[in-house]
């Protein structure tokens, strides 16, 4: 069950006597591009015959997808604006998945992130925009990382589930935020799609200085690596990772297995709770139903995708962008429906995960004794 | 009549017409755990089944044979989930996600030409005929497929109480081991579970398409798919309470609209989350760490 292991623990049997087989981590990093990068090739086979059997040619979808996706600068910046979102979600997966846990209740922390963002910026309107930004930020964090730590607090003190405890908080959390949105804080003006108070253009984030990229591009990125850095180069990621590949072990270090699992909810949860803030931010302007989009549970894939890798979430992300942001072009030229790309992520996410069989299985990828 | 009679009738109204498809996804989520293994893409077998059904009675006219199809569709897509899973280090969470992706996507790639036409509905059951209230009536005409729903989680229970095939569904969702000792085929068995699961979730795709809310249209399904992973909890995993479960969750569902029939707008939101705070509780209060849920299959991914 723990993602962890499986990144982690590949089986090391060389002979002790054996020189040491100096290639093997590179093998294996190779293993774990080339798995993903065949299964993605896979899956462009398979949805070219699925293209082949409707009538429509793939080398034009494929074509139009480069075009929507990555060749303007247009279309770029719109796959770069859906990454965003899912990089941060993602981490909300990825680092409690370093101690073995499976939370798929993102979304919910996402949507209350915002819904907080929103609610601080409100008094705070006419103040200097970065002090408001900087508040909705924290206030945003704060709540997504409370509310998935709820979840980890009823797995560290209850042995509660995690992964049905997220999921059904996610349900109270998106019932929490209709109820607030569409009751004591919505903005009387907004009468066909409930909506709070907007938090002011002055406090909108604007794109990246010098660039037209969205501003949570940045951020999540920045989230990526320091997720990376804080699981792979500090002592509290290895003890993370001690923890979910094996527990006993971990308790018998003495290490506080309850603690890093509410610090790992914390820490993703906030990830995910300064999504729902950004698309506040540089998005919508205010807490609305668009919030309840999905990016939750999208990142959930991409996550594992990544083999919960925080840098592998980068291209990730923005593979997923990019197909994302082709649907509209691909449905004007190709005259295919929109939820084409939704059938090809399909593809994509189902060969990807069966291809994790495939990990540890190819000798040639394995440790070897030199000789 | 007086307004808390008014709520009541819409209430068992809306619980009777919503909580069919909860009870059909619930009890595939039922079965699929029980041998050991979680089902997310029952959401995207539901949307997949709403769809076929649609279409089906669209061409065939027969609303009937919509829902066999729809059956047979969730069945396909199940057996996908299933087969993906039983290979090594795949993660069941993980791919069910997948399958709701790839469900609702194929479903709404297909189901564009079908959202305008109106296909032939299931016929109701008037079973308020004895009423001359017309609110009554109409609260008490009855989906027919509800019904089966009942029969279903009987027979469910009596599936796993007393066939061979029931226990053998049990024993490989409750110990590999064990099954592996006897000589039963887990992947196998876990496989047909998956399928079959999914071909119940399939049929309360149907009911959403063919009855009600009755049309095709991608905003059909409000999550009951994935919403099953927590009445199956809730109704801790016997069928039989997955009926109790349904009528529940329907209720608390149907309760914002009837509050409103009356004039009350605010607040029913809370009540939506009710069943999933009662189901939280019921997690907290059963489980003592290091021992799982009463009644959690030994196997399951989510209860390790």
């Amino acid at each position: 069950m723990s993602s962890a292991a499986q990144v982690q623990g590949q089986p090391t049997s060389s002979p002790a006597t054996a020189a040491p087989d100096r290639f093997y981590p590179a093998r294996r990093a190779l293993e774990s591009v080339v798995g993903p990068l065949a299964a993605l090739l896979l899956s462009a086979i398979g949805f070219s015959v699925f293209l082949l059997v409707l009538g429509k040619s793939p080398t034009d979808f494929f074509a139009l997808m480069w075009k929507g996706a990555f060749a303007s600068t247009f279309s770029l910046d719109n796959t770069l604006q859906r990454a965003a979102p899912l990089l941060l979600t993602a981490l909300c997966v990825a680092v409690p998945a370093q101690l073995g846990l499976v939370i798929i209740g993102g979304e919910g922390a996402v949507v209350l992130g915002g819904l907080a963002a929103t609610v601080i910026a409100l008094p705070l309107n006419g103040a200097w925009p970065p002090l408001v930004q900087v508040a909705m930020a924290i206030a945003g964090a704060a709540a997504g990382a409370g509310w998935i730590a709820i979840t980890g607090l009823l797995r560290a003190r209850r042995g509660i589930n995690e992964t049905v405890a997220s999921l059904v908080l996610a349900y109270i959390g998106i019932a929490l935020f209709n109820h607030l949105v569409e009751g004591p804080l919505r903005d009387p003006a907004s009468l066909n799609k409930p909506s709070t108070y907007g938090i002011g253009d002055a406090n909108m984030l604007g794109p990246l200085p010098g660039t037209d990229l969205h501003p949570g591009l940045a951020v999540g990125v920045v989230a990526c690596i320091l997720c990376w850095v804080l699981i792979s180069r500090t002592s509290l990621g290895f003890s993370m990772r001690v923890t979910g590949g094996n527990l006993r072990a971990a308790q018998l270090q003495g290490l506080p297995v309850q603690r890093l699992i509410i610090l790992a909810c914390l820490i993703g949860g906030g990830c995910a709770g300064l999504a729902g803030m950004i698309e506040v931010a540089a998005v919508h302007g205010r807490a609305n139903a668009s919030l309840i989009a999905g990016y939750g549970y999208a990142g959930i894939l991409i996550a594992f995708l990544s083999r919960q890798n925080p840098l592998a979430i980068i291209p990730m992300s923005v593979l997923l962008g990019g197909i994302g942001a082709a649907g509209g072009l691909l449905q004007r030229r190709m005259d295919l429906p929109d939820a084409t790309v939704q059938v090809l992520e399909g593809f994509i996410f189902v060969a990807i995960l069966a291809s994790e069989t495939m990990q540890g299985r190819i000798a040639w990828f394995q440790p070897r004794a030199r000789g | 009549m007086d307004a808390i009679g008014t709520v009541l009738v819409a209430m068992i109204a809306g619980a009777l017409r919503v909580s069919t498809p909860f009870l059909f996804v619930s009890l595939g989520e039922c079965l699929t755990e029980r041998s050991g293994r979680i089902n997310l893409g029952n959401e995207g077998v539901l949307v997949l089944g709403a769809m076929v059904a649609y279409a089906t009675s669209y061409h065939t006219g027969s609303p009937w044979i919509g829902v066999l199809v729809a059956a047979v569709a969730g069945a396909l897509l199940g057996s996908l989930h299933g087969a993906v899973c039983s290979l090594a280090r795949v993660n069941d969470v993980a791919m069910g996600i997948a399958i709701m992706l790839a469900g609702t996507g194929i479903a709404f790639f297909f189901g564009k030409p079908y959202v305008q036409p109106e296909a032939p509905h299931l016929p109701a059951l008037p079973l308020g005929f004895w009423s001359g209230t017309p609110s009554v009536r109409s609260a008490l005409e009855v989906s027919p497929l509800f019904f089966v729903g009942l029969a279903a989680a009987v027979a469910l229970h009596w599936f796993f109480r007393s066939t061979r095939i029931g226990l053998r569904v049990r024993i490989v969702g409750d110990s590999a081991d064990a099954a592996r000792a006897l000589g039963l085929g887990i992947d196998r068995i876990r496989l047909l579970a998956t399928a079959a699961g999914s071909g119940l979730a399939g049929i309360g795709g149907a009911f959403l398409s063919l009855s009600y809310p009755g049309s095709w249209n991608e905003g059909l399904s409000s999550g009951q798919g994935l919403m099953a992973v927590a009445l199956v909890v809730f109704a801790r995993w016997n069928p039989l309470h997955c009926i109790t479960a349904a009528l529940i969750f329907g209720a608390a569902g149907a309760l914002g609209p009837s509050l409103q029939t009356v004039g009350v707008t605010k607040g029913y939101y809370l009540f939506y989350a009710a069943p999933y705070v009662v189901t939280l509780v019921i997690l907290a209060a059963t489980v003592r760490p290091g021992r799982s849920l009463r009644g959690m299959p030994g196997e399951l991914s989510i209860g390790r």
